[in-house]
């Protein structure tokens, strides 16, 4: 039953979090849930968890954050595949180098946002501030880690 | 027992299937926004997630107004009693002028300019990409809304619509570095283009040159020569002149009218002309306004057509002042405001 339920709730629940209304100041520095999230699913069940469900969900961030349509698609297609081909390496090691790991593979995927943005003409100025989201998102890995980890074994999500 | 190593070749062309068909998507969407069905329907499936995420907002709004106290409540009755006293004494001026307006019009033969029909939104509190000006409202292409719809809010315009879902639609703010508004300066009439800065209180104009007459805090409205939105709706008001010697331009910064950042009511307009029928019966449903309506363009009517052709029009014209039980114009508005 939860084979395909589980991860898209999860996937729709970070959703909901990125679109969940902040502070102004703290919104640049917001996680990228959704990507977390699908990066978690790549890690654990790589057999059962595709491409298609992570380009799925990427387009759905790209219609919630009203970017082009396809931006954030092929950036988390990009860091999933690499998650999926590494995803032997990554699971036996202990959190905090996962957290490492996400965070190189988040900040590719806004380095890739950021050159569709450019070549569309639409780039940030702040870079920083653009590029510290990923930073944030490695504190919380190990959090979303742990919850997903539980979900996942409550539910007997091989 | 599944095999230890598996994945080969099958990602590798997944992949380049998918990254294929994302590049393909962007340049429709960026080129002609061809996939427009696509992400409306995409867009309205995560409708219910936008209305979930302002949840939040609307709660502590309403705890909010549960802890007013009967005294600030009155005070603000008072205060809106006061606001809707002066409104609406500017508003009899208005409609005066508006009959006028027609009447000289008339006489011109220039096409009568009406006002366009209105619907109110309300914003969702949900976060979009924070390095862009956008946000949205909760109505949809149900409501009628749509793409490029100019949206306005009680003090100036505010957007115009970029996407739409059935339910709610995203409205692109006038300060977005993406969004351009072709705008005059209401004094001199100077056409230029207002573009967005990216911060809500700045935006700027350009193309000014440097000898052009124009001064801080002159009024910015909308030109209505882009044909998307409706002309002479303010816009903004000029905070910074710096005229720059060395180069082709001035560089001119204007504060926006509308309160971009704060408020929680829009109006969706629509400029059409073709709606102008429907755009009178909505002009004539709130209550009060007919019996005021009617009085102020009647005899608004009667000394043009008099003088154009005496003798038939005044014949049929007396009925009219018969039902209004007052021969002319002047007194005919006193029966109406004095109850």
């Amino acid at each position: 039953m939860s084979r395909f339920l589980l991860p898209a709730i999860t996937i729709l629940a970070g959703l909901l979090l990125i679109m969940l209304p902040l502070p102004s100041v703290a919104e640049p520095f917001r996680p990228d849930w959704v990507s977390m999230v699908v990066l978690y699913w790549a890690f654990a069940i790589p057999r059962r968890f595709g491409l298609l469900p992570a380009w799925i969900a990427g387009l759905l961030l790209d219609v919630a954050q009203g970017t082009l349509l396809g931006q954030h698609a092929l950036a988390l297609v990009v860091i999933t595949a690499i998650a999926l081909n590494m995803h032997q390496r990554v699971r036996v090691s202990p959190v905090l180098q996962q957290s490492l790991f996400v965070m190189f593979l988040l900040l590719l995927k806004q380095t890739l946002v950021l050159w569709i943005s450019g070549i569309s003409g639409r780039a940030p100025d702040d870079l920083w501030l653009y590029f510290s989201a990923p930073v944030v998102a490695t504190i919380f890995w190990p959090l979303v880690f742990v919850i997903l980890r539980d979900l996942r074994r409550r539910y007997a999500l091989a | 027992m599944q095999p230890l190593f598996q994945n080969g070749g099958g990602l590798a062309l997944r992949l380049v299937l998918l990254v294929t068909l994302s590049i393909a998507t962007m340049v429709a969407d960026h080129r002609g926004h061809y996939v427009e069905q696509v992400r409306s329907v995409l867009y309205t499936a995560i409708t219910p997630l936008q209305y979930a995420a302002s949840v939040p907002a609307m709660v502590t709004e309403w705890g909010a107004s549960l802890l007013t106290t009967q005294r600030q409540l009155r005070q603000r009755v008072e205060q809106l009693e006061r606001r809707n006293l002066r409104l609406n004494a500017r508003q009899q001026k208005f409609e005066t002028l508006l009959a006028e307006n027609d009447r000289l019009r008339q006489l011109l033969d220039a096409s009568a300019k009406r006002e366009e029909r209105v619907l109110v939104g309300q914003l969702l509190a949900v976060d979009l990409d924070p390095f862009r000006q956008q946000v949205i409202v909760n109505q949809g292409s149900r409501s009628g809304i749509f793409r490029g719809q100019p949206v306005i809010d009680a003090t100036g315009v505010m957007g115009q619509v970029i996407q739409t879902g059935a339910f709610t639609a995203t409205v692109l703010l006038i300060s977005d570095p993406d969004h351009a508004l072709p705008v005059q300066i209401n004094r001199t009439g100077l056409r230029t283009i207002a573009a967005g800065t990216g911060e809500a209180d700045r935006i700027s104009l350009l193309y000014i040159p440097n000898s052009a007459d124009i001064q801080v805090d002159d009024l910015v409205i909308t030109s209505g020569l882009g044909g998307r939105f409706p002309a002479n709706y303010p816009v903004a008001r000029i905070s910074a002149v710096e005229r720059r010697p060395g180069r082709a331009f001035a560089a001119v910064t204007a504060r926006p009218l509308a309160n971009l950042d704060r408020s929680r009511e829009v109006l969706m307009v629509w400029p059409d002309e073709r709606q102008r029928s429907q755009a009178r019966e909505i002009e004539v449903d709130p209550e009060g306004m007919p019996s005021f309506d009617q009085p102020a363009t009647d005899p608004g009517m009667t000394p043009d057509s008099t003088a154009t052709t005496p003798p038939d029009d005044t014949s049929t014209i007396i009925p009219d002042g018969e039902l209004d039980a007052s021969p002319d114009g002047d007194t005919a508005s006193d029966p109406e405001s004095s109850p």
